[in-house]
């Protein structure tokens, strides 16, 4: 393999050296300048971003992120109840998705039968390909009055004491943009784990089994451990997803700007439907300009989350590879 | 313990068949050929027959050209980083690929505002420009994996052969991976036909009759659910369900057909690697 890896470099290089052929030379030229522009984008991004919310960046300054009016009729902005609810809705939704998508995972990659893996594989990545809009509109119709009629009066009776559990009213509230980030974020944790579980090697978890594990005492001590890193990297993916998300949750939030409540059975608003429901309508240059500055941040926090899980990833790449 | 694995699974295919089941059932009885013909009337009064049939010929412009787009520069893109690329550019560059990736696609919208839409106004350009933003690190990305699944001794008998480098790579390496990088095209285009942000700021003023001119704003199907699901009236709540079912079943059969295209391309793949 090493040879092969040695020769595979050569064919495979920057085109250099006295001799160049000219074709080489320009088709080297042309892709890279494809590279190049694939980079000045991001950067281009970042800069007509921070560019759209200069304004409110030097009115309003980092106290932005700490104050929670948003009036557009006295000009005064901040992010606070919109960073809170974000906060809330995908946190939430990683608490209500990663149980269930470890499960699937486990079951696609070791305890379902090998007949029945391939189809539930298939429909589970299905899920994923639903688009946000189609999962807003059941969320609007269907799961909204469902959870309004029977869920939240449920969860209020049992858990009421909870200040999360409040009250219930409608069935546009956070609680429902919860559960729709959860259905949308649980295909992509559950794939990534499936692929963890089944990277685990057959000689640790056949050894576990030697030395008299259950298959759960095998999956507690092997699986899970081995799989650790990357299933954190997994989640970090998720709450990117959710956070991001604009257009579900801006159909089943109940766009309610009003100031941040800890009862999940209140209607939001986060960052992103913020942006979603209030853009086309805003008047004054000072509200554009601070619904750039929630773009500039869920730019800043896509940008770590990638950053983050890229480097879990790697790090747990690296200490595997050393077995 | 295993038995929560099991009902895990269970509610995950139970979600998804309550999700299909709602669409199929409420969409279905709207679910006729006014729909794809005939355009939506403002003030409707009675029953007058109206479909979304500009959201249709708009969705087909927009994804149609993000394609154009996204594609080509894709390619190159994943040229460069597997064919001549450092290692350390190559991470580097898939780094970025990722972050792009990553991106929320509202803040592709608002982008995309901010560059195109101020001081020219909303057009299908601006809309589709936003989608191939969304889709370049998806085919780039899919064109990276199938461009290093080609086995290097393809290059190097070609190279023996006294083949110059670019016809090489053109003529000998891609050809073998067009099967992988229809498969990751196909699965881009079924992810932004689906997509509301990026086309909210950017081609959403739209009139309702039927457009194929992408220099002015155009109606999307996504965009169409969306502004039906806010309204308060019955009937556009229908035709919102009609859309979503004509989406989910256009999805549907395009993730099918990458599957059927990712089997067959690996097969050919795996008989040049022998």
């Amino acid at each position: 393999m090493s040879t092969f890896d040695a020769t595979g470099i050569s064919a495979r290089r920057p085109v250099t050296g006295r001799r160049v052929r000219p074709g080489d030379l320009l088709l080297q030229v042309v892709a890279g300048l494809a590279a190049l522009a694939a980079i000045g984008l991001v950067a281009l991004i970042a800069y007509k971003v921070v560019d759209g919310a200069r304004l409110s960046l030097s009115t309003f300054g980092l106290r932005f992120l700490v104050h929670s009016n948003w009036d557009p009729v006295h000009g005064r902005f901040g992010a606070a109840q919109f960073l809170g609810d974000t906060v809330v809705t995908s946190f939430g939704a990683l608490v209500l998705a990663t149980p269930l998508a470890l499960g699937i995972g486990l079951f696609l990659s070791e305890l379902a039968p090998t007949w029945v893996r391939g189809p539930v594989t298939a429909l589970v990545e299905t899920l994923a390909a639903i688009p946000s809009v189609v999962i807003g509109l059941w969320g609007i119709i269907v799961l909204g009055p469902l959870l309004r009629d029977h869920v939240d009066p449920a969860l209020h009776a049992a858990l009421g004491f909870v200040p999360l559990f409040g009250p219930a009213s409608g069935g546009s509230n956070v609680f429902t943009a919860m559960v729709v980030l959860a259905i949308m974020i649980l295909p992509i944790i559950s794939s990534i784990s499936r692929e963890l579980f089944l990277g685990v090697p057959v000689e640790l978890k056949e050894a576990a089994l030697g030395l008299g594990a259950t298959r759960w005492e095998m999956v507690r001590g092997v699986v899970f451990p081995y799989a650790r890193g990357g299933v954190a990297a997994a989640m970090i993916l998720g709450l990117g997803r959710a956070v991001g998300e604009a257009i579900a949750t801006a159909q089943v939030i109940g766009a309610f700007d009003n100031g941040f409540s800890w009862n999940l059975f209140n209607p939001g608003e986060t960052l992103a439907s913020k942006i979603a429901l209030d853009f086309l309508g805003a008047t004054t240059k000072l509200e554009i300009s601070s619904l750039f500055y929630l773009a500039l941040i869920l730019l800043v926090f896509s940008l770590v989350v990638n950053l983050v899980a890229q480097w879990i990833v790697r790090r747990v790449s690296r200490r595997q590879g050393l077995r | 313990m295993e038995l929560l694995a099991w009902l895990a699974a269970a509610v995950a295919v139970g979600i998804l068949g309550v999700v299909v089941w709602s669409v199929a059932k409420r969409g279905a009885s709207e679910l006729n050929l006014d729909l794809l013909t005939k355009t939506p009337v403002q003030f409707a009064i009675g029953n007058v027959k109206q479909g979304l049939a500009n959201a249709f010929v708009g969705s087909i412009v927009l994804v149609g050209l993000a394609t154009a787009m996204a594609l080509p520069f894709g390619i190159l893109i994943a040229v460069y980083l597997v064919e001549f690329a450092r290692a350390s550019v190559k991470n580097g560059a898939s780094l970025v690929l990722d972050v792009l990736n990553g991106i929320p696609s509202i803040v592709i919208a608002i982008f995309v505002f901010g560059l195109l839409v101020v001081g020219h106004g909303q057009s299908g350009l601006a809309g589709s420009f936003a989608l191939a933003t969304l889709m370049l690190p998806l085919v780039a990305r899919a064109t990276m994996e199938v461009l290093a699944l080609v086995p290097d001794s393809l290059r190097e008998a070609s190279l023996a052969l006294g083949v110059p480098r670019w016809r090489t790579t053109l003529g000998v390496v891609l050809p073998q991976t067009i099967g992988g990088i229809m498969t990751g095209t196909v699965l881009a285009v079924a992810r932004i036909a689906g997509e509301t942000a990026p086309l909210l700021f950017t081609s959403s003023v739209a009139g309702t009759s039927v457009l194929w001119n992408p220099t002015q704003p155009l109606q999307s199907v996504p965009l169409s659910i969306f502004q039906l699901s806010e309204s308060p009236v019955p009937a556009d709540h229908a035709r919102a369900w009609a859309a979503a079912l004509v989406l989910l079943l256009f999805i549907l059969c395009v993730s099918l057909a990458a599957r059927w295209l990712a089997t067959r391309s690996r097969r050919k793949l795996g008989r040049a690697g022998r």
